[in-house]
């Protein structure tokens, strides 16, 4: 008789690669000094996630050339916002206007799979990069967009 | 190449130990007789099964038809709450627990609410520990049952239970208490207790799983959870699992015996093992400082996620639990750490380590290494900085 293939985890092995090796996570000492278009933060320590993003953005065409974040959570929560950060900023970096369709389905799927208990925390990593991108049309003044994508206009920022 | 592996989770469940299982083995196969068979091979085992219901007697000072077999904690506990709670209900429908029971107790009793019962779930102070003014407040004329653990399962916290017992005596009440994480460790004689009725199983005394005791002081009447061919003083029913029962007695000796000795050893490599991971900073030791039992360690890190620890640590073949939230199984901060007021923040970084007969204080070296470098890679990544403030 074969042998199954040993199962050691409970997560697939993209989420233990990102886990393990996190990839765009920024030091509190890179922060200091980063130059970020957009900073956002979601969740809260009660609740047991929170990640916060940080953006430059490449302002002739709107593309997110780097993305940067910190994470309080779970292996699934930490796994989430590392593989985001690649999402984003593979190809000269994701159009604003894209990143902000991102749902937590398509971290899931780049995730090969979650642990159906688990999908409440990737819904998180989406959640906070358009908190950085609001951040960033707040501090380029793009009414418009915030209008838009926000239905907000020059209120201040966090929701 | 064997990889380095360190089990640091003996409150979950122990191996069995060779003693334990040379012990068993030939009851599969050899003795294999049903106990209630009229011919040799059945007078084999039901003669193995009355040695083993002996020396578990003799180990709790009680009667052997005070021992009821069955298949493990959770139905002993079952059986004990649920059996006092239906023979005695014309007594009174009032039932005494705490909120930091083990799930077998607080769902057990919130079914019996359903049923018309009333339960009242005492507070513990912040170390665990209840209070017996809180206890003797809590009772009334229709109050039937006390039911209080020996030791919690996830803090180690030992409760004041001979003073319980005396309280429940002076009331004439029933006096229940899950020994499971006690018996490795503590005393375990019924009549020092003063408990009626007490929970024991083989799957944390290094004996098989799936087997346990219910000790029920002989005059207290319970009603039977399973019928059938009427074994176990036709009190629990079912062909009698003799291998099981045969391993259970002799884990339970070596415990009992090697207590003592265990326990002054595993005492001093917690509070070694305590006192080096205090130096972090941002931790907390969750529970009692000293009524705690000899293996438990239950400590927080603030910044960081109880899950993110225990795999960084499975990685390298250290095996420990969290001790709270966001498990695999489960999202909701651990009702143990609630109820003795650990902020949800905190009681998110906490973790479980239960030490055993196999640790030594290599394998706590290690995983205090392992430990350091974990809560920094962790910090590093996180966006919170408690521990920095500090």
């Amino acid at each position: 008789m074969k042998m199954k293939k040993k199962q050691n985890w409970f997560y697939s092995e993209t989420v233990k690669k990102h886990f393990f090796h996190p990839k765009n996570f920024i030091t509190d000492k890179e922060a200091k000094k980063y130059k970020a278009d957009g900073i956002g933060v979601i969740g809260n320590a009660v609740c047991g996630d929170v990640m916060k993003v940080w953006i430059k953005v490449n302002k002739e065409d709107e593309r997110i050339k780097d993305m940067r974040w910190q994470t309080f959570g779970c292996a699934s929560a930490i796994a989430t916002t590392s593989i985001l950060s690649e999402m984003v900023t593979k190809n000269k970096g994701m159009k604003i206007e894209d990143a902000l369709k991102i749902k937590p389905a398509d971290i899931v799927k780049n995730l090969k799979y979650l642990p159906a208990i688990k999908v409440h925390c990737s819904v998180l990593g989406d959640k906070a990069l358009r908190e950085a991108i609001k951040d960033y049309f707040l501090r380029t003044k793009q009414k418009d967009k915030l209008i838009k994508y926000f239905n907000n206009s020059f209120d201040k920022k966090g929701g | 190449m064997a990889k380095k592996e360190v089990y640091l989770d003996n409150a979950a469940t122990t191996p069995v130990r060779k003693e334990v299982l040379r012990e068993m083995i030939d009851y599969f196969n050899l003795y294999y007789g049903n106990p209630s068979s009229f011919h040799n091979k059945g007078k084999e085992a039901l003669d193995a099964i009355q040695s083993a219901r002996k020396k578990i007697a003799e180990i709790l000072n009680c009667k052997q038809n005070e021992i009821i077999f069955c298949s493990g904690g959770t139905e002993s506990v079952n059986f004990a709450i649920k059996g006092v709670a239906f023979a005695n209900k014309e007594k009174g429908n009032h039932i005494i627990t705490t909120k930091i029971e083990h799930h077998a107790v607080l769902n057990t009793c919130e079914f019996l609410e359903r049923d018309g019962f009333n339960v009242t779930y005492l507070d513990v102070n912040k170390n665990g520990i209840l209070d017996i003014e809180k206890l003797k407040k809590a009772i009334t004329y229709k109050t039937i049952l006390i039911s209080v653990m020996y030791a919690n399962n996830e803090i180690g916290t030992i409760q004041p239970i001979r003073e319980i017992a005396e309280v429940a005596k002076q009331h004439e009440i029933f006096f229940h208490s899950d020994a499971c994480q006690a018996a490795e460790y503590l005393d375990l004689n019924v009549n020092n207790l003063g408990v009626d009725l007490m929970t024991l199983n083989g799957s944390k005394i290094y004996g098989p799983k799936g087997i346990g005791i219910l000790f029920k002081k002989e005059n207290i009447k319970v009603e039977p959870l399973i019928h059938g061919g009427g074994q176990e003083f036709g009190l629990r029913s079912g062909t009698e699992n003799v291998p099981y029962i045969v391993g259970f007695a002799k884990a339970l000796e070596l415990a009992q015996k090697e207590r003592e000795a265990e326990s002054k050893r595993l005492t001093e490599l917690r509070d070694y093992f305590i006192e080096e991971l205090l130096k972090i900073p941002g931790t907390f030791l969750n529970g009692h400082s000293n009524k705690r039992l000899p293996n438990n360690i239950n400590i927080s890190f603030s910044d960081v996620e109880g899950e993110s620890i225990v795999l960084y640590l499975n990685e390298k073949g250290i095996y420990v639990s969290t001790g709270s939230a966001c498990n695999s199984k489960n999202l909701s901060v651990s009702h143990v750490l609630k109820a003795i007021g650990i902020p949800y923040e905190i009681a998110h970084g906490s973790i479980r380590i239960s030490l055993g007969r196999e640790t030594t204080k290599r394998d706590i070296n290690y995983t205090i290494r392992q430990i350091r470098k974990t809560i920094e890679k962790l910090r590093e990544i996180s966006p919170l900085k408690f521990a920095k403030l500090k």
